[in-house]
This record gives structure tokens, sequence and C-alpha cells, in this order.
């Protein structure tokens, strides 16, 4: 069954700026059932999903099981610790051995970039892709984009920067393309040394200093800097980072406007992001949490074959 | 003995005695007979007709991965030389990055033997620069070369010690033969899987970039200077390693360099959505870099073409990209390749694409061949350098079927490949 989306979500590069908004779009009724005392509608009864998590992850695998939980799908998840996987299984034959079990959609997390459009290729289920290596991460850039639509409405000609490694980032790449596709600016900045080299060609201007992208901004995304960094020779020490590029109050305060604080966690408090940013009353950091439950219930829907313009009546109870 | 071969009415092609003429050419015990002209019949002679055909000396790949001993379910010396056969080739040259490595006098001559056995093309060994390939001290080079090796190289496991490097040049000097280096500097490569650039940013690939292979380049070209060492450089890739080479060649550094098919037909878009039959090392560069090496091939910067044919089973390249092996197999679609990239598109003459994969091969290595003169080894490629084909790797002689050309409709295909004047394959 193939939906407005096609059958699979690899990555925002290859979707269109109307199926990006029909994806935002249809998010905004499934908010309002993780509100309800009882969290759950029958939307997905009978189909089962599959959680295919080949590197550690609790937000975004909670977020999935929430989101396919809520709408009454069976889901099972499959970690790479005690499963097949560890035991030198390809991809390949892990993925159809779970298909020959007839399920209906796959997530999939994998530390190698393509991964996901690897398995999408292979198998006739659904394929979310939940992150793979440094490519694409959807479905946390659409959760971003849902929070900054939240706030800013149409995001046409707003300014947005992100902040750290965007070289090793799958979050950043994500955001780039779905920001540009709305017609967004988007800036990055950090060290040269944690940055593509042709990072221009993806359309995105640079900033080689934090005070300058405070001052350009009007909403921060700042990576999670990965601890091992250091050791792998990008930059000298956290503590330098925090005190070149990391993004605190004092910096804040200087800019002429105030800007909207986004993290797609987990955080490093007092490396990127000093704690009083974080908490501070320009933080949207659990609003995106609350957020991506939404936005991957919408995915699920819409991959599922669910009609967009059903979306509300779609979540009724009872039905 | 072996009937008389009498291939009637082609082109020769020879640029190692600038001909260009139609006319016979007589194989008679394993040599050159006679070469142009009209020739008279022999008694019992096998006749071809060759019109409308190119008539060459032997096509030699000096760049080719047998995987004997070691990983006969990719590939045998007997299906790699059956398939250089079939492309054309009349010789190649097995690199030695085997199981165990091809670092001793045994394993040369059991590479050898096997070749011989096979009875499709030669397949002359290489021997590896260090024990084991592991680049630490040199493999016993003399001893190889007494059991038939004719070049030696650590070829995927380049040479970072730049004294070993040295040590190498020299000794290998003394027995006059090339020490072939694959440049690479694997700590700037830092396990990357593609060309660094655009793409490679998009995809969320590491990228390799160009300067990884150019600090080599130029370090290799400086200790041939020093040394009087020949260094041949394999698997060229960039527009600075054509210019460092030009570079190397203008002052007199006895360097030679070779260049693969796909290097200058295919740039890094090829890798589309994570194709694994795109991945190789060196890996496919951006238009410029193609352009480049096509130039450099054409003004003679660049001495050779060659395949770097690299067999690898099904199921190690069904996998992520990151994790795929490097390379493609190419013996059986170089030709055709080299064809419709630099002939019909006017970047080489036939005379000149035919010196690149048959003379200089044959010069550089210091192999019999590579010419048709009376009294020359027996070894000819006749092929048809307007023949229209698709490529079916399903039709492949060799066991790999890792080609980046699947479906890919080339112009230029072998005919019949002639090996000590016996014919080893002919076009169905």
């Amino acid at each position: 069954m193939t939906g407005p989306l096609g059958k699979d979500l690899l990555g925002l590069d290859e979707l269109s700026a109307d199926q990006i908004r029909l994806i935002l779009d249809t998010a905004v009724p499934f908010k309002e059932v993780s509100e309800r005392q009882i969290k759950k509608v029958p939307t997905l009864r009978g189909m089962t999903i599959v959680n295919l998590f080949f590197e550690a992850s609790t937000r975004t695998r909670v977020s999935f099981e929430f989101a396919e939980k809520r709408l009454s799908a069976d889901t099972v998840n499959v970690a790479s610790s005690g499963s097949s996987v560890a035991k030198g299984e390809t991809l390949v034959d892990t993925a159809r051995n779970l298909e020959a079990m007839r399920i209906d959609m796959v997530v999939i997390r994998h530390p190698a970039s393509g991964a996901a459009r690897f398995l999408a290729e292979r198998i006739d289920s659904n394929v979310i892709n939940a992150g793979d290596g440094m490519h694409e991460h959807p479905t946390q850039a659409l959760l971003d984009i849902l929070t900054l639509r939240d706030r800013f409405g149409d995001l046409a000609g707003r300014r947005v920067c992100i902040v750290g490694d965007v070289l090793h980032s799958r979050v950043a790449r994500s955001n780039i393309h779905g920001l540009r596709k709305l017609g967004a600016e988007v800036a990055v900045c950090g060290p040269r040394s944690l940055l593509p080299n042709a990072v221009e060609e993806l359309g995105v201007q640079v900033f080689d200093r934090i005070e300058a992208a405070i001052e350009w901004a009007e909403a921060l995304n700042i990576l999670r800097l990965q601890l091992e960094r250091m050791q792998a020779g990008y930059i000298p020490s956290l503590r330098e980072y925090n005190r070149v590029f990391g993004v605190t109050s004092e910096r804040l305060d200087k800019a002429p406007h105030d800007l909207l604080i986004l993290h797609p966690g987990p955080m490093n408090r007092g490396v990127e992001i000093d704690s009083d940013v974080a908490d501070g009353p320009h933080s949207v950091i659990l609003h995106q949490v609350t957020n991506g439950v939404a936005v991957r219930m919408a995915v699920l829907y819409l991959l599922a074959g669910g009609r967009p313009d059903l979306a509300d009546a779609a979540k009724g109870g009872g039905r | 003995m072996a009937r008389d071969l009498l291939l009637r009415r082609g082109r020769i092609v020879d640029p190692s005695q600038s001909m260009d003429e139609v006319g016979d050419l007589l194989l008679r015990d394993g040599k050159v007979e006679s070469c142009g002209g009209t020739l008279g019949t022999p008694d019992d002679a096998e006749v071809v007709d060759c019109t409308g055909q190119v008539v060459a000396p032997g096509m030699i790949d000096v760049h080719v991965h047998m995987r004997e001993p070691g990983r006969e379910d990719v590939e045998t010396i007997k299906s790699g030389a059956h398939a250089a056969a079939a492309g054309g080739f009349t010789a190649v040259c097995a690199m030695p990055n085997t199981r165990p490595t091809t670092d001793n006098q045994a394993t040369v001559g059991f590479v050898k033997r096997q070749g011989e056995a096979a009875g499709f093309a030669r397949v002359y060994p290489y021997g590896a620069i260090s024990v084991g390939s592991k680049g630490e001290t040199l493999a016993e080079m003399g001893e190889m070369v007494s059991a038939g090796a004719v070049a030696f190289s650590d070829d995927g496991y380049p040479v970072q010690s730049a004294q070993l490097m040295r040590s190498a040049l020299e000794y290998a000097r003394t027995f006059g033969v090339p020490v072939a280096e694959h440049c690479e500097d694997m700590s700037l490569a830092h396990n990357g899987s593609m060309n660094e650039g655009a793409i490679s940013a998009r995809l969320g690939l590491k990228g390799i970039p160009v300067e990884a292979e150019e600090i080599y380049v130029i370090r290799d070209i400086l200790l041939a200077k020093r040394t009087g060492g020949h260094i041949h450089l394999c698997h060229m890739s960039t527009k600075g390693s054509v210019e460092l080479i030009r570079w190397g060649k203008e002052r007199g550094i006895n360097v030679t360099a070779e260049v693969c098919s796909h290097h200058i037909s295919l740039t890094e878009a090829r890798v589309g959505n994570y194709d694994t039959n795109a991945k190789m090392n060196p890996p496919l560069r951006a238009a410029e870099d193609v352009e480049a090496l096509q130039q450099g091939l054409a003004d003679g910067t660049i001495d050779l073409l060659v395949t770097d044919h690299a067999p690898h089973h099904y199921d190690e390249k069904e996998r992520e990209f990151a994790d795929a092996p490097n390379g493609i197999v190419g013996l059986e679609t170089a030709l055709g390749v080299n064809c419709t990239w630099l002939l019909h598109r006017d970047v080489m003459s036939l005379s000149a694409m035919i010196d690149s994969m048959a003379c200089k091969p044959a010069r550089v290595f210091g192999l019999p061949g590579g010419t048709l003169r009376a009294g020359s080894l027996g070894d000819v490629t006749v092929f048809d350098p307007k023949a229209k084909w698709t490529v079916d790797a399903t039709k492949f002689k060799s066991k790999g079927r890792n080609t980046p050309y699947g479906g890919v409709e080339l112009t230029g295909q072998a005919r019949l490949t002639v090996v000590g004047g016996r014919v080893v394959c002919r076009a169905d």
C-alpha cells in the first residue's frame, strides 16, 4: 500500500515541501491523543511493527514505541545485543527473517549511512529511518521543525542556525534539508574540523564564531557533542569547546532579540549548552520531546495508508 | 606442433613499429612469423578472416587481483585468466594480496604454474614489497624474481614508512624491476568510503580527500629521485596526481603511472544511493579529475590503462556501503569502456589507446610481447572497436559480478585472443 509519502520514510532530502507539510499538519491532531486520560486510539490495530535498533537509543526508541502503542499497533523491539545480529547475521538476513514472520513496518536505527535505504529496497514492509549513520534522522528533524512552526508559524525567511558537530550529525543533515525546503534560511556554526569540507554545498551559510551566529539567528538547534570527538583529535578539549562554542546565557544576553533554543538530546550540560540556557525561558527542548511522539504517530499513520484529511477522525475513539 | 594461424585482412595497428595498415599476420611456433602485407596461406594453417577488425599486439593488464591462493570461492587463477582472455587480454599481472600473501618464492612459483596450467591469458606474478605486506621488513625480492616475479607491490596496503619505501626502491633496482605503490595516506583517508566532497557530505559517508593519494604520489616520486629506483604509481585517481607525475617526468625521474578504466569513465555521482558496485579504493572522483586523467593519458603523463580487476563475492557487496569491500571486476569490460570513453570521444587515437593497453605495459614492466614484429611473442588481440554490446554480468567468465557497468551499452569488443600463436578465446 502506497500512501502520500511512498512506501518508506528514509530522509527529508527526498521529500517535497508539500510532503513535509503534510506530515507536520497530520501531527497536529495526533498531539491531542497524548494529552488524554486514556492515551490510546485504535488507528493501527492489528499492525505489527518491529523496532530494529542496531545502536543504543533511549529517547528515539521510547518515542517510537509510545507512538506505536498509542495507535494500538503490536510492537516488538529488537536490539543488536542479545539477538542474532550479534552472531554475525547480515542486515538483509535479519530483515528477511523478521518479514517472514509477517510484519508490516520496520523502524530501523543503524550505525551505517544508507542502511535504512538498503533495507527498504529489499523488503516489502514500510521502513522508517530512525537514524542511519551520519546520513539522516528524518523524524528528529520533523519534530524540530514542528516545534519551530509551533512558535514561528510559517518558516519562510526564518533564520535557524545549527550549532556543533555537523560533520557526524544525521540530525543536522535532515534539519538542513527540511528547513530549506520550507523556505527557512539555515546556517551552521562550529569548529571547521567538525563541519563537512563541502558544507556550503548543502545550501547553508557558515559562522565561525558563535557570537555572530547568535546575532544572526532566530533559533539555535544545538547538537550534542559526542565526547569521543576529543580523543579522535577533532577538538582540543571539552573545556575549550565550551569556552569557544558553548551556548551560554552570557552570550545570548548580548543578542539583539530572544532566540529559541532547541537541542535533540541527550545534552552535555556545561559543554555545548549551559544549564541556565537549557532550563531557561526560551528553551523548547521538552516541547520537542512531546512533539516527537505526535510526529511519529503521523508518520506511522501516513505510511500505513491513512488519509491525511481523516487523521482527526481516525484517532476518534471507538471506531 | 600447433597449426599455423593466419589472421587475414585485419587492420594491423602496432604502435611499436608505427604500423597502421590492412594486412595479414602469420603466427607460427608460438611466435609472429610475418606481419603485414598479403601473405600466402601455408598448408594446414587455420585462417581467420579479420576484415573490419583491429589486429593489435596482445593487451596486457598489469593490475589484476586473482584471489588465488586463499579466496578461490571469489576467483581462481583459471577463472581470472579466462576472464582476461574473454576481455581481449593476453597477459595479466597478479597482485600479491592473496592468502597467504605472495611474499615468497614458493607462492610466486605457485601463481606462475597455476597460470600456465590454466592456459588462457599469461599470468605474471607480483611479489609483495614487505613480508605479509605489513610494511615492516622487505620480502625476499631476489628469490621471488628468480621464481618469476615481474614487479613488487603491497597493493591495498600502502607502504606507510618512507624509509622502507626508499629501501624497496633501492633494493628492487638491483633486479631491474619496478616497485608499484598503492598511494594512500591511511591516516588521512581515515576509513573513508568515497570521494570527499558535496556528495559524501550529503550521503553522510566518510570522505577520502584527494590529498590522501597525492601526498604519497609526491613522496614516492621524490624517493625515486633520491634512489634512482623505478616507482610505478598504481590506479591514479586525481587531477593533482597527474600534475605531480608530470612534474616528476619533466625532471627525468623514473616514474610511471597507470589509470583504471573506471577512473576515466565514471564520477563519484555513480555512487548514487549507496551502490556498493561503485565502491573502490581509490574512489571514483569528481568530473574535473576524470577529465585530467583522460588528458594525462592522452599526453603520455599516465603510461598505462589497467583494470584493478577485484572480484568480490555477491554476499560481501550486498551490505551497508561503509562495510562493503572495495573493488570491482573489470577484465571483461575494460576494452569496451576504453573504446567508448577514450576512442569514440576522441580523447585518444586508436594507436595511442593500443599503446597504453599493449605496448607500454610490456615496456614498463619488462615483459615479453607488446609488439607484432617478426620473431616476437605470438600474442595478439583482435577486436571490433565499433561493435555495440550491453554488459550482462551473469555472462562473465570471471566469478565476480561486481561491475558498475551492468546494463550499460559499450562500443568495442574483443573478437579473438591469441596467446603464443594459439586461440584461447573467441567471441560467440
